[in-house]
C-alpha cells in the first residue's frame, strides 16, 4: 500500500468515525442524564431519514429548510416516544424501561416495514453535496468534509448548551439525583422531554448525512448503525460527549483500518466493532473518558 | 386509567405491526381444503434482497390470474415473506408444507435463501422450484428442488467471456458479499473462467470481501484501486452493489463494473445514480428480445396488470408457476410425489424465458442476456447460447 492508499483510507476512515460519532452523540446524551439506554435511538434515526425524504420528494420547499423540519419533527417524535413508552416506567425497576426500549425498537421498526414499505428507497440528494474533491491522488467526496464539520458544531453547541444555560445545568443535576433535583423546583418531565427532544433530532441530523453518503433508505438501516454508535458510547464512556465523539471515530478509522491491513479479515468487520466492545468492558468499563463510578452508602 | 391505556394502544399497534410485517400470507378463509390446490410461495419482501421478491411475486401472481384453475379445482397462492434472512427461509418452508399443507412450493429469490429451504423441502417431500436462485447447490443432491433458470458456472463464463473478449481486461478484480452463495459461487466461476481465458494464473489481482447490509465499502474499494485491475466483477445485492459502485466512482475509479442478474432492479439505478451509467451485467431475460410465443402473450398481459415493462424475475416467477401447474396437470393428482416426478420430467416447456428443459438435476439450461445501464435504463446488448 502506498502513502496515497493509506491516506485514502485516513480519508475514508474518518468520514466513517464521523458519521458514527454524530449518531453517538444522541445516544450517550440521553444515557448522560437518564441513565437510559434508549435502543429506539437507531430507529429514530430511521425515522429521520424517512420523514427527510418523503419531505423532499413531496413538498417543494427547499431542501436546507426539509432537513430542518424534519429533524424538528424527528425530535418531537422522540419527545412522544418517551412520553409513552418511558416516562409510564419511570418507577419502576431500570430493566423494565430497558426492556420497553427494545420493544419501542421493534414497534418502529415494524412500522416502517409497514408504512414505507421493504423494498429500498433511494435518498434525494440535493445536487451541492455530489461533488469530489481530489487532492493529489486522494479522492474526496464534499460530504465527507461537511460530516466532520457538523460533528464538531453540534459537539461545541451541546458542549455549551448543557455546562453554561439553566436548562443545561438543570440536566446535570438531573443526572445526579432525581429526587433531590425536583425538590430544587426542577421540572424533571419538563427536562427530560428537552433531553429527549435534543437526542432525536441529533439523530435525524446524523441520518439525513447518513442518507447522503449512503442514500439507501430501509426500514431496518438503523439496527446496525444503532448497535456501532452504542459502542462508540461505551468506547467513549457512556454519558460522556466528547467521549461518544472520541469512541465513534476510534471505531469508524478501526473498521476501515481492519479491512486496509487485514483484508483477509473483511467478513468480521462488525465482530471487530463488537469485540471491541468487550475488549472495553473487560479493561476499562467506565470508557475512555468516562466518570467514574462511586456507590453511595 | 390513563397511563393504561396509552400501554394498552401501544401492544395493540406492536401486535397489528408485527402481524402485518411478518407474513403477507394471502389465505382466503371459507373455501374448503377439498377444492382448493394451493401453491406456497416463500420469497423476500423485506429486508437485502426484498425488490428481487417483489418482482418474482408479481410475475406469480400474474400467472395466477391468468391460469387459476386446474384439474377442476381453484390455485390458491400462499406467500410468505423470508424477510431475506437464512433462518426465516427455513421457517417459511416449513410453514407451508406443515402447517399450509401446500402440495408444491415457488421460491426464493436469493440462492443463500433457496439453500436454507433445501433440507426442509426434501424431508416434506414437497417440490419446489426455485424462479433465480443460480448457485449449483440449490439442486445438487436434492431430489425436490428444481429451478427454471440457468446456474452460476454458466453465467459466471458469460461475464468472464465479455470482459476478456469485449473489454479486453487481462486483469480483474473481484469484490463478492461472502454472506451470499450467489456471490461466492458467481464470483468463483467468474475467477476459474477468467483465468483459462487469459491463461494466466496471476490475472485477478484482488479479492475483496463484504458483508450484506455493509454501507461503506470505500476501504475494499481503495485496496482494489491500489492493484489497478482493467475490471471489477462484483456480483451482490443491488442495493449494496449501487452503494458499492457509487463509492467507486466518488474515489476516482473509472474502471469498469460487472455484475450478475441480481443487478437487474430498479433500485440500482434509483441508489446509484449517475455513478452506475455504464456497468454490465448478466440477466435472464429481456423484453426488447423475446424468445417464445408465451414471452409475447406475458409481456403483453404484464404490462397491462403492472403498466410498466416486465423484468427477469418478474417472467422466472411466472414460469415456475406454469411448470407447477404443467406438472399437476399431467400427474392428474394433488400428490407432491407425484407431481415432483412430473416436475422433473418437463421438456421443451413453453416459458416466458425460453424453452425449459430440467436436467438430471432440475436445472433448466438456458441463453443469458447481457444488459447494460445506459441513460438510467437497462439496454438490452446481446445474447449468450450455452453451449
Amino acid at each position: 500500500m502506498g502513502n496515497q492508499g493509506l491516506l485514502q483510507h485516513l480519508a475514508n476512515g474518518i468520514s466513517l468515525g464521523s458519521l458514527y460519532a454524530l449518531i453517538a452523540i444522541g445516544y450517550t446524551m440521553v444515557y448522560g442524564i437518564l441513565r437510559l439506554i434508549n435502543f429506539a435511538h437507531g430507529d429514530i434515526f430511521m425515522l429521520g431519514i424517512y420523514i427527510t425524504y418523503y419531505g423532499i420528494l413531496f413538498t417543494s420547499i427547499p431542501w436546507w429548510i426539509v432537513f430542518i423540519l424534519a429533524s424538528v419533527l424527528t425530535g418531537l417524535i422522540g419527545l412522544l416516544l418517551e412520553k409513552v413508552a418511558y416516562r409510564p416506567l419511570r418507577e419502576s425497576p431500570r430493566i423494565t424501561i430497558l426492556i420497553s426500549a427494545i420493544g419501542a425498537s421493534f414497534f418502529l421498526q415494524n412500522f416502517g416495514i409497514v408504512v414505507f414499505g421493504g423494498r429500498p428507497k433511494a435518498f434525494p440528494i440535493p445536487n451541492v453535496f455530489n461533488k469530489v474533491i481530489k487532492l493529489g491522488g486522494v479522492s474526496i467526496s464534499l460530504i465527507t468534509f461537511i460530516i466532520p464539520l457538523v460533528t464538531l458544531l453540534l459537539l461545541l453547541g451541546l458542549t455549551y448548551f448543557i455546562t453554561k444555560t439553566k436548562t443545561g445545568m438543570a440536566m446535570r443535576a438531573l443526572s445526579k439525583d432525581y429526587e433531590t433535583a425536583s425538590l430544587m423546583g426542577i421540572d424533571i418531565n419538563r427536562i427530560i422531554s428537552i433531553t429527549f427532544f435534543i437526542g432525536s433530532f441529533l439523530a435525524a441530523v446524523g441520518g439525513i448525512m447518513w442518507g447522503i453518503r449512503y442514500p439507501q433508505l430501509m426500514p431496518l438501516m438503523g439496527v446496525m448503525p444503532g448497535l456501532k454508535c452504542f459502542i462508540a458510547a461505551v468506547i467513549g464512556g457512556i454519558g460522556n460527549i466528547t467521549g461518544a465523539v472520541l469512541g465513534g471515530f476510534i471505531l469508524g478509522l478501526g473498521e476501515i483500518m481492519l479491512i486496509a491491513l487485514l483484508p483477509k479479515l473483511t467478513g468480521y468487520r462488525d465482530a471487530f466493532a463488537f469485540i471491541l466492545l468487550i475488549v472495553i468492558l473487560l479493561i476499562k468499563p467506565t470508557g475512555l473518558m468516562g466518570e467514574k463510578i462511586t456507590e453511595k452508602v | 386509567m390513563k397511563r393504561k391505556l396509552w400501554l394498552l394502544l401501544l401492544v395493540l399497534a406492536l401486535a397489528v405491526s408485527t402481524l402485518a410485517g411478518c407474513s403477507q400470507s394471502e389465505e382466503t378463509g371459507g373455501s374448503s381444503d377439498a377444492d382448493v390446490i394451493k401453491i406456497g410461495v416463500f420469497e423476500p419482501m423485506t429486508g437485502a434482497n426484498a425488490a428481487g421478491g417483489e418482482m418474482t411475486v408479481e410475475g406469480i401472481e400474474l400467472a395466477n390470474e391468468i391460469k387459476g384453475e386446474i384439474l377442476g379445482k381453484k390455485v390458491e397462492l400462499v406467500i410468505v415473506d423470508n424477510k431475506s434472512d437464512k433462518v426465516e427461509a427455513a421457517n417459511a418452508a416449513s410453514r407451508l408444507i406443515e402447517k399450509d399443507e401446500v402440495v408444491a412450493i415457488i421460491g426464493s429469490y436469493g440462492s443463500s435463501l433457496s439453500m436454507a429451504a433445501g433440507d426442509i423441502v426434501n424431508k416434506g417431500q414437497v417440490p419446489a422450484v426455485g424462479c433465480s436462485p443460480t448457485n449449483p447447490l440449490v439442486t445438487l443432491n436434492n431430489d425436490y428442488y428444481f429451478r427454471v433458470c440457468f446456474i452460476d458456472p454458466f453465467q459466471g463464463t458469460v461475464m468472464a467471456n465479455y470482459a476478456f473478449n469485449e473489454l479486453g481486461a487481462k486483469k480483474a478484480a473481484i469484490i463478492q458479499d461472502v454472506t451470499q452463495d450467489y456471490s461466492v459461487g458467481l464470483s468463483k466461476y467468474f475467477v476459474d473462467a477468467f483465468k483459462e481465458l487469459t491463461g494466466d494464473e496471476d490475472s485477478i489481482v484482488e479479492i475483496s470481501s463484504y458483508n450484506t447490509g455493509d454501507q461503506d465499502f470505500t476501504a475494499q474499494l481503495t485496496n482494489v484501486k491500489g492493484k489497478n485491475p482493467d475490471v471489477i466483477f462484483a456480483p451482490g445485492n443491488y442495493g449494496e452493489s449501487a452503494l458499492l459502485i457509487k463509492q467507486a466512482r466518488d474515489l476516482g475509479m473509472d474502471t469498469p463494473i460487472l455484475g450478475g442478474d441480481t443487478w437487474e432492479a430498479p433500485e440500482l439505478v434509483e441508489i446509484g445514480g449517475d455513478s452506475v451509467e455504464g456497468t454490465v451485467f448478466s440477466t435472464h431475460f429481456t423484453a426488447e428480445a423475446p424468445v417464445t410465443d408465451v414471452s409475447g402473450v406475458f409481456l403483453e398481459e404484464y404490462k397491462e396488470k403492472y403498466n410498466k415493462e416486465a423484468n427477469a424475475f418478474a417472467a422466472l416467477g411466472y414460469d415456475a408457476y406454469m411448470v407447477i401447474l404443467d406438472a399437476i396437470e399431467k400427474a392428474d393428482s394433488t400428490d407432491p410425489k407425484v407431481i415432483r416426478d412430473k416436475i422433473a420430467e418437463t421438456t421443451e416447456f413453453m416459458g416466458a424465458t425460453g424453452i425449459i428443459t430440467l436436467d438430471e438435476n432440475g436445472d433448466a439450461v438456458k441463453s443469458a442476456v447481457i444488459k447494460k445501464v445506459v441513460d438510467g435504463e437497462f439496454e438490452y446488448l446481446t445474447t449468450v447460447e450455452p453451449n
